[in-house]
């Protein structure tokens, strides 16, 4: 449907280029979405020391706190090392500060204004919202493969349907963390808040995740926290997917530190694992989007 | 209270496409917005022409950004109702947004992409043709004179130069009415006149419908018309040389020396009411210059200097609603404070 009709005035006659705007529909949805994700990106690569940062972080976990607790597993770990095992934890964990860090930053668009351009532009909310979490969440993901460009540093070989599989999987798990963000930021109003989401939230689903530890000999409680904390079901896959490409493992040590999520006994398959991480993340990208609906 | 020109509208309302030759780019009948037991905008009835300059003048809290807001279809009336090209800003909430070009009191630009990515991304939202965007993103940079800095990043910008960038993306989609919320805020005198060199500009060029808010009188004259807005109401709307007109008196600024008995002799001689205005004697008095040799022979106190000015709509605001704009604005900034609700909602 064309709205702007500008008068074939006197002022029309200036050699103004003049826009015709048909808005309203699916097309311009897409468009505006795709715009947003591509802010996304460009903002995440202007800021080099971001990049740099949340790259560093993991390593330091891998490389250092790997290689420290490396020293006094060996016994559980037998010939398999430590870092191997912490591997797909740290894939997890650089998507993971990512993905919230970037969709926190709609915290920020809201302080200095941008939120409002967003708001008060001739789309749908969904369109917002959704360009918003696909563009944390491709960030994310780009973290978490050049992460996944160490594997050979840690002994897990790249062999290509392990690495499709992981990108999936990270892909999937970063989604589903972004829309988080955005529905935990889309009540907040100041920066502040966001200590209370990393502290209260994210990290102690992380820390139940199973990311840096299995979780057989942990107390019952823990155990029953692991089982409700989705992260779970996002790491045990990858967990799975490193451990089944490699050749050094015996049936113990897999029992120890791959164990899966155990429902009352019954361990949860991968493809189930992955079907509860998809539908968390509808249902938080929902949430999301009704909450921007409601809000002026 | 007199609202005389618009009593006199007939009921443009009636032609349901609202494109007519003769249809308004704003309607506003009987517009209301109450926040709790606060009555932010009661009762305001207007209507803007295609093509005219409209301005909204009136201290801060006096309901004048609540009315843009509801124009811009971000609040909603609590009753009432209003046309913005044509499209009810309840019902029409997407074809208003579409017709019209903001710019809001504060900035909302995004300080980590250039100007250029800025305007792109307003184009993809608007849904702008790509096709003419880089001919429309180049005219108004450089309506705007920004063309040559349209690589850097929006954080190096001056405050004026974020503002001018602002009103040159509200242009982008070529909308039929452009919204300036007190786009001279907070800007030094300078900035804020060049503001307006490019605000000219930008009338002789596109043939836009401007509304406008603002509390500096001095800008208020730009406009062809202007609504003085005090206490969620409006308390005069004509042309501002009619409003000035209207006044009828002259303004007479003295100094003398001993204020307190000069304002003394004027009620007791003349029976003129003065005032201590920025450390002088100031009245309003019909034919001041034919006053002063009578002032001069009457007084009895001692003149060192006299000054006999046209009045301004400084004089138009006060004679409407008793006090200066400033001291409502400090008053109303005391009723804001008790009344948070009433605050704008970002």
């Amino acid at each position: 449907m064309t709205t702007t009709t500008t008068p074939a005035t006197a002022a029309a006659a200036t050699a103004v280029p003049t826009v015709r705007i048909a808005g309203g529909t699916f097309a311009d949805d897409i468009r505006a979405m795709k715009m947003v994700w591509r802010r996304e990106l460009i903002r995440f690569f202007r800021n080099r020391i971001r990049i740099f940062t949340s790259l560093m972080q993991p390593m330091l976990f891998l490389f250092v706190l790997g290689a420290g607790l490396g020293g006094i597993t060996r016994g559980v770990t037998g010939k398999l090392s430590f870092k191997t095992f912490m591997f797909p934890g740290v894939l997890a964990m650089a998507v993971l500060f990512t993905a919230i860090f970037s969709a926190i930053s709609i915290v920020w668009d809201r302080e200095f204004g941008f939120l409002r351009e967003m708001l008060v532009a001739p789309v749908s909310r969904w369109a917002i919202v959704l360009g918003k979490c696909l563009g944390g969440a491709t960030v994310a993901t780009g973290q978490g493969i050049v992460m996944l460009c160490l594997a050979g540093a840690v002994h897990v070989p790249y062999n290509p349907v392990l690495l499709l599989t992981l990108v999936g999987e990270l892909m999937l798990v970063a989604l589903a963390l972004t829309s988080f963000g955005v529905m935990a930021a889309s009540r907040m109003q100041e920066v502040e808040s966001f200590q209370v989401v990393m502290n209260f939230f994210v990290l102690p689903i992380f820390f139940l995740s199973g990311a840096f530890f299995p979780l057989t000999g942990i107390p019952a409680w823990l155990k029953v926290l692991s089982v409700l904390d989705p992260l779970s079901y996002g790491v045990d896959p990858m967990r799975r997917a490193v451990f089944s490409k490699l050749h050094n493992v015996t049936p113990t040590t897999l029992h120890t530190l791959a164990p899966g999520v155990h429902w009352d006994g019954w361990r949860v398959p991968t493809l189930l694992e992955l079907a509860i991480v998809a539908m968390l993340c509808m249902v938080m990208l929902s949430v999301a989007i009704w909450q921007f609906t409601k809000a002026e | 209270m007199s609202l005389p020109l618009d009593t006199a509208t007939g009921p443009v309302a009636t032609d349901p496409a609202g494109t007519g030759p003769a249809a308004r780019a704003i309607e506003v009948s009987h517009l209301r917005k109450r926040y709790g037991d606060f009555d932010a905008v009661k009762d305001v009835s207007f209507d803007v022409a295609e093509g005219e300059t409209f301005g909204f003048l009136g201290p801060n809290g006096a309901g004048k950004s609540t009315t843009i807001k509801m124009l811009c279809t971000l609040v909603e009336p609590t009753s009432g109702s209003a046309r913005v090209a044509g499209f009810d800003v309840v019902k029409g909430r997407a074809e208003v947004r579409k017709n019209i070009g903001l710019v809001f009191q504060d900035t909302t630009l995004d300080d980590y992409l250039t100007a250029e990515e800025n305007l792109r991304f307003h184009a993809e939202l608007y849904g702008v043709p790509r096709a003419t965007v880089p001919d429309r993103l180049r005219t108004v940079m450089e309506m705007v004179g920004l063309w040559e800095r349209r690589r850097s990043l929006v954080r190096t910008y001056s405050g004026g130069m974020k503002r001018r960038l602002e009103i040159g993306r509200g242009l982008l989609h070529s909308p039929r009415v452009l919204f300036l919320d007190e786009p001279t805020v907070g800007l030094d005198p300078q900035t804020r006149s060049s503001i307006w060199n490019y605000i000219n500009e930008l009338k002789r060029r596109e043939h836009i419908t401007i509304f406008l808010t603002t509390h500096y009188m001095d800008e208020a004259e730009y406009c062809d018309r202007i609504a003085i807005m005090n206490s969620g109401q409006i308390v005069v709307l004509d042309t501002p040389e009619a409003l000035k007109a209207a006044v009828g008196k002259d303004r007479v600024v003295i100094q003398t020396a001993d204020d307190d008995a000069a304002m003394a002799a004027l009620r007791a001689n003349f029976g003129i009411e003065s005032a201590i205005h920025e450390g002088n004697v100031t009245f309003a008095v019909p034919g001041g210059e034919q006053f002063v040799p009578r002032l001069f022979a009457e007084l009895g106190v001692a003149i060192r200097s006299v000054s006999v000015a046209r009045p301004s709509l400084d004089d138009v605001f006060m004679s409407h609603t008793g006090t200066t704009i400033r001291d409502a604005e400090s008053s109303s900034t005391d009723r804001l404070r008790s009344n948070p609700m009433a605050r704008a909602r970002r």
